[in-house]
């Protein structure tokens, strides 16, 4: 089926273009891009006013298929991604089986071509089940599919066994993706350590925690001269080690997620536990600081970390509770909301953060508009304003703390190498 | 008001005046329990339950005697010997106990915030007995009440509040209570274990155990727990003991008559030396009756609510489709 795009402003962060063009898809490719396109198409978009911009790239999501298809499986959750207008998504290994072999890998591959709604880039394991003993079979996996390795949800305590993952890595090409958390600083800890944590009686986590595995793997990685990428930053000092170390030329790269610039720890205030979450919701300092790392540059990445849970998992004790938010359907607004319209991003900055930015981190041919190139594409309308609901997520986990705000930034379309999905 | 509340889950939340309607209906229930024949209509026909998830003597016995003089019907469960034990949530078990025609149950828990949860879900009035190191606002009421009958308002007093800040939910009620009436409060713990950001509390945090006690009109010691030790908190109960615990030669520092207070069970010879503990001034075992007044009092206040109480639909009920 062949499509035409109207009038829509085309963002394209890649090769900076940011112009009001007509596109034409056709057999799942992009087979025309310029202005006032004239050709017949079995469904036309009226896009003006609208922003038509490359499919999003999540390189950090949860799945929980295989094992944990209660909390969310790859058919509810690609379903929830192409709502949120992500096209291209890389989910984590902590599945059951751990995502550890070519076989496992092998199998999300295959399940997310029979149910998937978007495309699903598996990330393989740093360590055979997660449990930060002996590496996983890289190789194999990078065979099968897998785009990048990362223990995710659990850091390498061991530093020895990270220096190896990351030589070893490194020559399979395989992108390592560091949960950074010092465990033994961790103290029990379940929210952000300070005056909140004193008041709810909670033990607090202190940044450190965070910050002395982000100067650990930073470290590590400058020694041996190879790529490392840290996960969802939420600190001030996180910034600030990556920016440093940038700057002396250590190839780091990193993300945050939109909760680490759009809350602080008070959210979690009255012990709710869908604002709980690994790394915690920092402070207002933090925050600050997340926005600067990503106006400047030091932060090259915006993903959900879309952590589906149970309603079980959730409604208990703080402490009990599992920690992390769904997140696809509610990113792209918030980068609208709290960064765009904030000034603290331009539209093609934050759009170049959520598309080519990651792909190229995880090393796949995503995130770009081009002629000839697969049509994956999302349709928004920037300026639209309306309340996240319950009723609305698509995930089968309903657990956000955002229902209820006010957001900005509406998906209108995901398009899927060529395949539309209106959502209004 | 006070009257308008289902639940009483900790001081952040109360006003002074309503602490003060506490202590005072405390002050009728001490009368009570001073008398030979103990016994008062006053919760007949209610029923309270302890649901208690920690290991407790004095504060469980204390709740089950008030409600007993008070000739309401008092059961117990303790987490071991239940149905806690097979697994069942704290929502399943509150609405199982709730079902039966409860009007108060009081819990202690070892996660803070478990009587938040629990009160979300059940229509009975839910008391906070202990939850985590977050609060436990009888004995914090219990201490105020203590502190007033024996020294008048408490406007007009400092309190030394002192030993493991970081751990301690009796710390963090008596805070918030004694602020909210006016006291002068001022905390030492061993910097290992002052919770961060307690300076914003409104107390006064003192560098030594020393500057803590000059002239207090209140000392208050708090239960050091041996695993602490183990845990790297302190190195051990003699160096404890030697730098911070209060023995003869700093009681010396505070006011001649200040009160000496402890939430028990004392450590001997660590926070408290037998000398302190066992002085004229200490009022210790008067806290464990003064206990029983002020529970007496909160389970008449709060017996006689909750009946008509809306909860929302449990989302879990809806919900549960796994």
């Amino acid at each position: 089926m062949s499509v035409l795009i109207k009038n829509g402003r085309v963002i394209d962060p890649a090769t900076g273009l940011d112009d009001i063009l007509d596109i034409f898809i056709e057999n799942g490719t992009i087979q025309g891009m310029e202005k006032g396109l004239s050709v017949s198409a079995a469904r036309t978009i009226d896009a003006e006013g609208l922003v038509v911009v490359p499919g999003l790239v999540d390189m950090h999501c949860h799945l929980r298929e295989p094992g944990y298809e209660y909390k969310e499986d790859i058919e509810s959750g690609t379903k929830s991604a192409l709502a949120g207008g992500f096209t291209s998504i890389a989910c984590m290994a902590n599945t059951n089986p751990v995502m550890d072999t070519g076989a496992q890998i092998t199998f999300v591959k295959s399940r997310s071509a029979a149910v998937g709604h978007v495309h699903v880039y598996p990330i393989g394991a740093v360590s055979q089940g997660l449990k930060g003993e002996q590496l996983s079979e890289m190789g194999d996996m990078k065979n099968a599919g897998a785009v990048a390795v990362s223990d995710d949800g659990k850091p390498v305590d061991n530093p020895s066994l990270m220096r190896r993952a990351l030589i070893y890595a490194n020559m399979m090409q395989l992108p390592l993706i560091s949960h950074a958390e010092e465990r033994r600083l961790l103290d029990g800890g379940t929210m952000n350590e300070g005056l909140t944590a004193t008041v709810m009686g909670l033990r607090g986590i202190s940044n450190a925690v965070e910050e002395a595995m982000v100067a650990r793997d930073i470290l590590i990685a400058e020694a041996e001269g190879v790529p490392i990428h840290i996960a969802h930053l939420s600190t001030r000092g996180s910034v600030e080690l990556v920016r440093q170390a940038k700057k002396r030329g250590v190839q780091v790269t990193c993300e945050t997620c939109p909760h680490y610039f759009s809350l602080t720890e008070e959210a979690v205030r009255d012990y709710d536990t869908n604002a709980k979450m690994n790394p915690p919701l920092r402070t207002a300092a933090d925050v600050e600081a997340i926005k600067i790392g990503l106006a400047d540059g030091t932060i090259d990445a915006i993903a959900t970390d879309h952590a589906p849970h149970h309603i079980d998992d959730k409604l208990c004790e703080f402490e009990y509770a599992a920690n992390g938010i769904i997140g696809f359907e509610t990113a792209l607004p918030l980068g609208i909301t709290h960064l765009v319209r904030q000034n603290i991003l331009s539209l093609p900055a934050l759009i170049q953060k959520m598309t080519v930015n990651p792909a190229d981190i995880l090393r796949i041919p995503k995130g770009r508009i081009a002629v000839d190139g697969m049509a994956d594409l999302t349709i928004f309308d920037a300026s639209a304003q309306y309340e996240i609901t319950k009723e609305s997520i698509k995930s089968k986990a309903k657990n956000t703390p955002f229902i209820g705000s006010k957001v900005y930034g509406k998906v209108l379309y995901t398009i899927v190498e060529g395949k539309v999905t209106a959502w209004e | 008001m006070i009257e308008n509340r289902k639940d009483l889950l900790g001081l952040y939340d109360l006003s002074a005046e309503e602490i003060q309607y506490i202590l005072k209906s405390a002050e009728t229930m001490k009368y009570v329990l001073l008398q030979k024949n103990k016994k008062t209509p006053h919760l007949q026909g209610k029923s309270v339950v302890t649901l208690f998830y920690e290991n407790s003597t004095r504060t469980r016995l204390s709740f089950e005697l008030a409600a007993k003089y008070m000739s309401a019907s008092a059961a117990n469960i303790s987490a071991s010997s239940s149905s806690v034990a097979k697994g069942e949530t704290l929502i399943d078990t509150g609405r199982t106990i709730d079902r039966m025609g409860t009007d108060v149950i009081v819990i202690r828990h070892h996660a803070s915030g478990a009587p938040h949860l629990l009160a979300k879900h059940v229509k009975s009035s839910v008391i906070n007995a202990g939850d985590g190191m977050n609060e436990h606002p009888t004995q914090a009421l219990l201490d105020m009440f203590t502190m007033q009958e024996k020294k008048g308002d408490l406007k007009n007093l400092t309190v030394a509040i002192t030993g493991d800040i970081f751990h301690s939910r009796v710390a963090r009620s008596n805070i918030y209570g004694l602020t909210k009436m006016g006291a002068t409060v001022r905390v030492f713990a061993p910097a290992t274990l002052l919770p961060k950001g307690i300076e914003s509390l409104g107390v006064t945090v003192c560098r030594t155990i020393e500057e803590a006690l000059l002239d207090a009109d209140v000392v208050m010691g708090l239960r050091m727990q041996l695993e602490r030790q183990k845990q790297g908190f302190v190195p051990n109960m003699r160096e404890y003991a030697a730098q911070f615990g209060i023995d003869e030669r700093r009681l010396a520092l505070a006011k001649p008559d200040a009160l000496i207070m402890h939430p028990g069970p004392v450590n001997r010879g660590v926070e408290f030396s037998s000398f302190v503990i066992d002085h004229d001034n200490s009022c210790i075992d008067e806290q464990v009756t003064n206990g029983v007044a002020v529970r007496m009092a909160i389970l008449y206040i709060f017996a006689h609510r909750g009946q008509d109480v809306k909860l929302p639909e449990s989302p879990q009920r809806k919900e549960n489709v796994r």
